[in-house]
């Protein structure tokens, strides 16, 4: 791949774990300032997508082609350490820092670096501090830091969301927001439609295979959205951004003496927050 | 009070209580050292298994007459090796595994001591630790794997800690976590190997955790942990091979009481803070 080729290709990957696909017949390109977000129901394969771009695993079937030296900053679910680790911000940091030092001890000139990814991430102040005292938006700061001390082409990141508050997920949409906007490639998973994948500008509907992809308002529709999770969903419009409910669901008459439920809904953002949130250019 | 002194200085006289106590010294930094990873990785059960397998070699060699340091050297390798394919290839789990595979080893030695007789000093200490049968080349020995472990976790410092906190994010880091993992595996069984005289099969893994867990509930920092526990160790094991000696109690457990009694000193003296540090560790 050279010139304008995508950092990575995947044709006709496939992989399983030894019983069903988990993944099967997926073409996808990421290109260079991509924003995007793969999302699917659980099960669909989206957590061992981004293990194959970030080269955890290797495809069962098909071909993943990676741009020359390309370099990938891989951020896990938080939950995914012990945060009572005896570490500070800035240890944890330092243990992803490159090169080949033998020395145990960082140089002045990475804790230079560290610093100034501290600064830029707004974690300036918490370089001492033990990482059980952060909140759980500075963990995930933590953990994005962790990934850019290597200076990555490319940043994957699995779930930043996943069981945060809504503050929180301002926070990351808003950091993530200014790293694409400072020239970085990003690829992330979410199952938070409303709340996560309908403020990015690019999405990937995953379900075991690729089912659509192109803008929220391309991708959330009520088609793509039945093929990928298997259950109907509508899509309202919400000052020009889509917004995922549940269909109304309507149950047959019941006979003689049963109960009728009719045109029940249940919508999947109970909170008015999410619709306040920033789109990402 | 010379009297006392005397009493107390009187043991140094013997080469062979200061070789016990060399030896129990940097046994016990050693221990503290590696088992300050055991520790933060949970693994403080196979530290254990390990010590029991390396003892069915003890057998095996005592039996056949070639050096104890190479039969149970090879028998705890080769132990680590299966632990470790058959664990991998998910035939069974990793637990059963260890469990099944070390404690059959450690059922073969006693097996084999019971059907040849060879029950006696070497039997003995090999359970529990003895300062008498401690000679020159074992001190040798723990002077040259305490120096060999101590050399790869300065050289691996880094490595052997990211692999440690997030195994995951180090594999895609550019550190080779299952070469950092056996790099770690092969110095526990060391340690195990040339740690067993003294300390004794059955009372190792205490030596593994205990410094560690006291060293954990006194820092939040990593490097602290690991000097600490180090230090904790060789100053346990030194007072434990005193103590032993002056209380005619077997080295393991006078060294692995000691440590006890300090875990629970440092355990009240650091309150909640120290609770809370050591409640979250795995051991």
């Amino acid at each position: 791949m050279s010139g304008d080729a995508p950092l990575l290709r995947l044709t006709d990957v496939g992989h399983s774990y030894g019983g069903a696909p988990v993944l099967s017949h997926v073409d996808l390109d990421v290109t260079r300032g991509q924003f995007t977000g793969i999302v699917g129901p659980s099960g669909s394969g989206k957590t061992t997508l981004l293990k194959l771009l970030v080269g955890m695993l290797r495809p069962s079937a098909g071909r993943i082609e990676r741009g020359p030296d390309l370099r990938v900053g891989y951020v896990p679910q938080v939950e995914s350490v012990d945060w009572h680790f005896p570490a500070t911000v800035q240890q944890v940091i330092l243990m992803a820092r490159p090169g080949r030092r033998l020395a145990p001890w960082a140089s002045p000139a990475e804790r230079r670096r560290v610093e100034a990814v501290l600064e830029r991430l707004g974690l300036g102040g918490l370089a001492e501090r033990h990482i059980r005292e952060l909140s759980g938006g500075q963990q995930q700061r933590v953990f994005v830091a962790r990934a850019l001390v290597r200076d990555p082409d490319l940043l994957l990141l699995d779930e930043p969301t996943s069981g945060v508050d809504v503050r929180t997920r301002h926070e990351v949409l808003h950091l993530l927001g200014e790293l694409h906007d400072a020239g970085h490639t990003i690829v992330l998973t979410t199952h938070d439609l409303n709340g996560m994948a309908a403020h990015l500008p690019h999405l990937v509907c995953l379900n075991t295979t690729v089912i659509g992809s192109g803008t929220p308002r391309e991708v959330l529709t009520p088609t793509v959205l039945e093929a990928t999770y298997g259950a109907p969903l509508e899509v309202l419009d919400h000052g020009g951004m889509p917004v995922v409910v549940d269909a109304p669901h309507r149950s047959e008459p019941a006979a003689a003496g049963g109960a009728v439920m009719d045109d029940l809904r249940v919508t999947t953002t109970a909170d008015p927050d999410d619709l306040a949130l920033p789109t990402v250019p | 009070m010379d009297a006392f002194i005397e009493a107390f200085m009187g043991p140094f006289a013997y080469g062979f209580f200061r070789n016990g106590l060399l030896v129990a010294t940097i046994s016990g930094a050693l221990c503290g050292m590696v088992g300050t990873y055991v520790v933060l990785r949970g693994m403080s059960y196979i530290g254990h298994g390990l010590s029991h397998a390396i003892f069915g070699g003890f057998a095996v060699s005592s039996l056949v007459g070639i050096p104890y340091l190479i039969g149970a050297g090879l028998w705890g390798l080769g132990s680590a090796l299966v632990i470790s394919q058959v664990s991998r290839r998910r035939i069974i789990g990793a637990d059963a595994a260890i469990g099944v595979i070390t404690t059959s080893s450690f059922a073969l030695g006693l097996a084999l001591f019971a059907l040849f007789g060879q029950r006696g000093r070497g039997f003995e200490a090999a359970l529990f630790g003895s300062i008498l049968g401690v000679q020159l080349s074992d001190v040798v020995a723990v002077v040259v794997v305490g120096l060999l472990a101590g050399g790869v976790i300065l050289v691996r410092y880094r490595e052997l800690l990211f692999a440690t906190f997030d195994p995951e994010v180090a594999d895609v880091s550019g550190v080779s976590v299952p070469r950092t993992d056996a790099l770690l595996m092969l110095v526990l069984s060391l340690s195990i190997l040339v740690t067993m005289r003294v300390l004794g099969v059955t009372l190792i893994a205490a030596t593994l955790v205990i410094p560690a867990v006291i060293a954990r509930m006194l820092t939040d920092k990593f490097h602290r942990m690991l000097l600490l526990a180090t230090l904790i160790g060789a100053g346990t094991g030194a007072v434990g091979m005193v103590a032993s000696y002056h209380a005619d109690v077997q080295s393991g457990p006078s060294i692995v009481l000691v440590g006890g009694v300090l875990f629970t000193i440092v355990y009240a003296v650091t309150g909640q803070t120290g609770r809370r540090r050591v409640a979250a560790a795995h051991v």
